[in-house]
């Protein structure tokens, strides 16, 4: 059994112009250990998406279709106590913004404690050895101080540092990291999803990495999930997907890279802009942007066809791998 | 970078409570403006005076055995009919103004205090939850708020204290009538603070630390008084202060219409009431000089109020 299931899940946000679909017909799976990165523009709903999978989605906003499965247990349906035990605990979430993420009037430890108490019933003296034990697992330098300092006193990198400590606080299954590098510069970018990874990877700890750096995707997650105003349209091993995207759409990502383009030369872009979530077009919601659109493509919308070890939402995977394959035989007909 | 850390290792043992107290903006703006100084002094004074009242004056008012009727109506003792005993002169019972009035201080500052105590916790409470759990909680705290700011606090107190008066009779009421003014004035004012507070949760609660409150698994309770209430604390302090004023005001208006502070336990403001009737017979000072005391305290709490609000509000920080 997988430790986590999302089977058909739906989220609306209820406002006045009616309801609006923010995640429609989302299917994944995680399994222990597992690291998986869910990419797309913004408003894609890939934080939607990770706030949902805690049932924190709060007002005007609520689950309305589907289920989450937590170790078999649905979490959409827990009460408000049992979800309690869950979050924190089982699963944590790491923030953007390290500014944000830690409340400005309480010292790092306290909050670290608070956590600690939440959940289990230890005295305050073990709670702080366990905070303490936890900021030497994120290479804090002299952490005894650090527990007694604010989070105004410290840098942008060492705070994300402290948040990721309070989400390994519990020794948790999933983390769930919402653009945890966003707002820190490059350099400590990268040290923090180093810090990720040796961390996933020694406690076995399954990530959801939430990101639009497709570069962060490749070195951290095993697989990736593509989404697309409110769908998954894409899903499959992080190798193949960046190697060999299959949608338009990925392509287009990956064709957005700066590294592909020609130095000099314009940078590539998909042209136009993901259209808000009241007005998304029939059929495939892609299709306004797409390079390879037909009538099918405006009137049905997609299923999943498998393409290798992928799953693409495109009318047109199937076509285009014909003509690759019809392409491939030519040319071998034309070698013989 | 061996130095940088030694120094960022011994830092936060150097420094104790007090001297970061002395670094702070707080303390610094004290330091340069006269107003909260002078302003600040005076309040301490007063509440020394209020709380040494039974080592400082020379007479208990309450002891009506120290009080002598022919005493009554002495003028304070640099007027020509003055006496040396009674410096502030007495009023028309015969009581030395001077003891009167610490006494009468305390008592007002007593009300003050606990009414503020009071209309805080209400209000705190009753604002948290409006802000935090929004929606029809919100809506429905918030009309009572509505409903009750549409009453002046002075009709509320007179409507309540007149028929508990009436009901149950005069003598019941002047032994509780302390209480019953804490309780009327702490809860006729409590909307002051639930929509100040209800503003600021609504701005605190949008940020993501609350957010991340609530992934570690934490209680509503918890967040609400732990993470957002510590967050608003600057307007609290500042509505505090002029609350405290205003309910030493509202207690004196009361007292001076008759549904205070009995005469025999008298407050600064039963004290002016009481004095009124022999204005004109020359004998101000049963009135002008509790009037004065009553005045300046009242003064620089707000002034105090008011400069604490400019050096908390960030849009204000002058360096």
């Amino acid at each position: 059994m997988a430790l986590l299931e999302v089977n058909n899940l739906e989220v609306s946000f209820g406002l006045r112009s009616g309801g609006v679909k923010a995640l429609r017909d989302i299917n994944f799976k995680l399994d222990r250990g597992e690291r998986i990165g869910v990419v797309g523009e913004s408003g894609a709903g890939k934080s939607v998406l990770g706030f949902s999978i805690l049932n924190l989605i709060s007002n005007p906003g609520s689950i309305t279709g589907g289920e989450i499965l937590f170790e078999g247990k649905n979490l959409s349906k827990l009460s408000a106590g049992e979800l309690r035990s869950v979050r924190g605990n089982r699963i944590s979430m790491i923030f953007q913004d390290p500014m944000m993420t830690l409340n400005p009037v309480l010292t790092v430890g306290e909050q670290m404690i608070e956590c600690l108490m939440a959940h289990r019933k230890i005295r305050k003296e073990d709670a702080r050895n366990i905070a303490l034990q936890k900021l030497k697992q994120v290479y804090i330098p002299s952490p005894e101080t650090r527990l007694d300092q604010y989070p105004h006193e410290l840098s942008g990198g060492m705070r994300q540092r402290i948040v990721i400590a309070i989400g390994l606080l519990m020794d948790p299954d999933i983390i769930i990291a919402d653009e945890p590098t966003t707002a820190l510069d490059v350099t400590i970018q990268a040290e923090i999803m180093e810090l990720m990874l040796e961390l996933c990877e020694r406690n076995n700890v399954a990530l959801i990495l939430i990101t639009h750096d497709l570069g962060v995707v490749s070195q951290v997650t095993q697989r990736t999930i593509v989404m697309y105003a409110g769908r998954i349209i894409e899903q499959g091993p992080t190798k193949e997907i960046i190697n060999d995207a299959q949608h338009p759409y990925t392509q287009g990502l990956m064709n957005a890279l700066p590294q592909m383009a020609v130095p000099g030369a314009r940078l590539n872009q998909i042209r136009g802009a993901m259209p808000p979530l009241q007005r998304i077009p029939t059929g495939c919601a892609f299709n306004p942007r797409c390079d390879y659109v037909t009538e099918t493509c405006k009137h049905n919308l997609p299923g999943f066809t498998e393409s290798g070890s992928c799953l693409v939402a495109c009318h047109m995977v199937a076509e285009m791998k014909r003509e690759a394959a019809q392409a491939a035989s030519l040319a071998q007909e034309v070698q013989s | 970078m061996s130095d940088q850390t030694q120094i960022l290792e011994t830092a936060p043992d150097a420094p104790s409570r007090w001297h970061e107290f002395k670094n702070s903006h707080l303390f610094h703006s004290f330091t340069v403006d006269r107003v909260a100084q002078i302003s600040f002094g005076i309040f301490i004074l007063y509440i020394l005076l209020a709380l040494f009242a039974p080592l400082l004056a020379p007479f208990d008012p309450y002891d009506i055995a120290q009080i002598d009727i022919m005493n009554s109506e002495i003028p304070p003792s640099w007027e020509a009919e003055g006496e040396a005993d009674f410096w502030l002169g007495t009023d028309a019972q015969g009581r030395d103004m001077w003891s009167t009035i610490l006494y009468g201080t305390r008592v007002s500052l007593m009300i003050g205090l606990c009414a503020v105590a009071l209309q805080a916790t209400l209000g705190i409470c009753i604002g948290l939850c409006a802000g935090y759990f929004g929606g029809r909680v919100d809506s429905i705290l918030m009309r009572f708020a509505d409903v009750q700011l549409s009453f002046s606090t002075m009709m509320v107190a007179i409507v309540v204290l007149a028929v508990f008066q009436a009901a149950f009779g005069t003598e019941l009421y002047q032994q509780l009538a302390m209480f019953m003014l804490i309780m009327v004035i702490g809860i006729a004012e409590w909307p002051q603070y639930a929509r100040t507070i209800r503003a600021s949760v609504l701005a605190e609660k949008k940020k993501e630390y609350i957010d991340a409150a609530r992934v570690i698994g934490l209680r509503s309770p918890r967040i609400m008084f732990r993470h957002i209430l510590p967050n608003t604390l600057s307007p609290i302090l500042v509505i505090s202060t002029v609350q405290v004023a205003n309910a030493i005001i509202s207690e004196a208006s009361l007292s001076f219409l008759g549904l205070g502070m009995p005469v025999s336990e008298p407050s600064l403001g039963s004290l002016i009431a009481g004095g009124f009737e022999y204005i004109f017979s020359g004998s101000w000072w049963i009135t002008v000089i509790p009037g004065a005391v009553l005045i300046s305290l009242v003064l620089v709490m707000n002034l105090l109020g008011d400069w604490l609000r400019d050096v908390l509000n960030p849009k204000l920080y002058k360096g």
